[in-house]
């Protein structure tokens, strides 16, 4: 596929120096000054992502509760406003449509936050499937949204933004006014401290820049890759897909809700019959790295395949997430990933495989 | 570095020639390309590779890329301290970024190579 999209930071990544490269069809920056470099940052000080090609929902009226309830696994009607919770995206199968996070404003509105690859797929499915009455806005044009990380990152907003992030608790977010309303979550994908905000589209790259004179350096895909990794999240298309369920994913607790859903009963059957294989994350002492693709072997035998793989620049050495056998899926079981070159000694580990202290 | 015994390939991996021996890495623009370098593969000293033989492999965060034997030859030194401190490659590729030796290696093949400036006019094509 073609890098066809590009978001409203498109200009800043080049004018910056970032290599750009194509991600889910949009044309986005995987790295400026180094991804190791901006991984490091990420952990010691703090960054900032375009994260603008993700797509954001809005579904509102009386009757949206029940809606996106019986879309998502999220266990929507626990919430209070001002929370978000992560949740999946079910075909009836079981299958994984998308991982995303719902935020509650209140009982009549809420915004639904999905992947850049399975945005128009998720968007057809939902507005199809709700209820008469109850609106739904693909308002992933109208507003944008950048990621700031870092264990400096609640400071650095106060300080460029004026808007208090550290009084949040973890995944709830609040509404403060930028050219309209805008949104700041205590959420993330990089396993540091840091927050999402949400702005009109025709102010993020006056934000952008705030935050640039503010000192904060961009990081780009390839450190949010190394990062979430360590972090042990997933990635959708490499962990998640529509041909894994999440009894399969190891994440039945993000769709453990008692009221029925699109999916919960293949969850549920899925369950019972325990699947065949399920994901793990893995480690590889050493620095030569397993690759998404490669197949995991026991005692000579295939029992898995790769799905994400990296040098972990924080713990320096290897660590990643297959699907195994679920009989081997076993914290401190030794398998072997096949490079095609050599064969890696990996140990199943616990995740996440890095925490900030 | 002077670049009168200096060479390269279209495959961006340079050959320095002194005497019977000769040096192998990659240049600037592959490690450029590459990004931060995570891990070399170094080959075994010993090990007999034709030209265009897969040498060895270096890793990126994003991808692991084939080393190609610019001539053919004989391994019989590696750079050891790629092992702990690979990012000596994106620091001086043609310096302390080194890969290995070849001794003895096919000198009738060096002038298939390309020159400095030969390579440069590549790099400015595309």
């Amino acid at each position: 596929m073609k890098a066809s999209e590009k978001t409203p930071l498109c200009d800043s990544h080049v004018k910056l120096g970032a290599r750009m490269v194509d991600f889910s069809g949009w044309f986005m920056p995987v790295q400026y000054d180094g991804i190791l470099a901006e991984h490091y940052r990420t952990r010691s000080d703090v960054t900032m992502f375009d994260t603008c090609h993700m797509g954001r929902f809005f579904v509102t009226g009386p009757g949206s509760m029940d809606g996106i309830s019986r879309l998502l696994t999220t266990d929507v009607r626990a919430m209070e406003d001002g929370q978000c919770k992560y949740g999946f995206l079910l075909r009836e199968d079981g299958g994984i449509l998308d991982d995303l996070i719902t935020y509650r404003f209140n009982a009549e509105r809420w915004m639904i936050v999905v992947n850049a690859g399975t945005l128009p797929k998720d968007r057809d499915w939902i507005r199809s499937r709700l209820p008469a009455g109850v609106a739904f806005e693909d308002a992933s044009v109208r507003m944008a949204k950048i990621d700031v990380q870092g264990p400096n990152a609640f400071a650095t907003v106060t300080r460029v933004l004026g808007v208090d992030a550290a009084s949040l608790a973890y995944f709830r977010f609040k509404t403060f006014e930028y050219g309209g309303e805008a949104i700041v979550s205590r959420t993330g994908y990089t396993g540091e401290k840091g927050v999402e905000l949400y702005v009109d589209a025709s102010r993020i790259v006056e934000l952008w820049d705030r935050f640039i004179k503010g000192g904060v350096k961009p990081a780009g895909l390839g450190a949010r890759d190394t990062l979430r990794l360590e972090a042990g999240l997933p990635l959708y298309g490499h962990e998640l897909s529509e041909d894994v369920t999440p009894v399969e994913a190891a994440m039945e607790r993000y769709a453990a809700k008692a009221e029925p859903y699109v999916g919960s009963e293949a969850v549920r059957r899925h369950r019972e019959q325990g699947p065949g294989k399920v994901l793990v994350g893995f480690k590889i002492e050493g620095r030569q790295s397993a690759r998404a693709g490669q197949a995991v072997l026991h005692q000579g035998r295939r029992v898995g395949i790769v799905t994400s793989g990296s040098f972990s620049p924080t713990l320096q050495w290897v660590i990643g997430f297959a699907y195994v056998e679920r009989i081997l899926a076993c914290v401190g079981n030794r398998i072997q990933v096949d490079t095609g070159r050599t064969v890696l000694e990996a140990q199943i580990a616990s995740l996440p495989f890095y925490k900030a202290v | 570095m002077a670049t009168n015994n200096l060479y390269f390939t279209k495959d961006h991996e340079w050959l320095k020639v002194d005497g019977d021996e000769a040096t192998v890495g990659i240049t600037d623009h592959a490690q450029e390309a590459l990004g931060d370098i995570t891990f070399v593969e170094l080959p075994k000293v010993g090990k007999v590779v034709k030209a265009r033989d897969s040498l060895l492999v270096v890793e990126s965060v994003k991808a692991a890329s084939d080393v190609y034997a610019p001539v053919a030859g004989t391994v019989s030194a590696v750079n050891d301290r790629l092992g702990a401190t690979p990012e000596l490659i994106n620091q001086s590729a043609t310096g302390e970024g080194w890969i290995c030796k070849l001794k003895p290696f096919d000198a009738s093949m060096v002038g298939s190579l390309m020159k400095a400036g030969q390579y440069e006019a590549l790099l400015a094509e595309h």
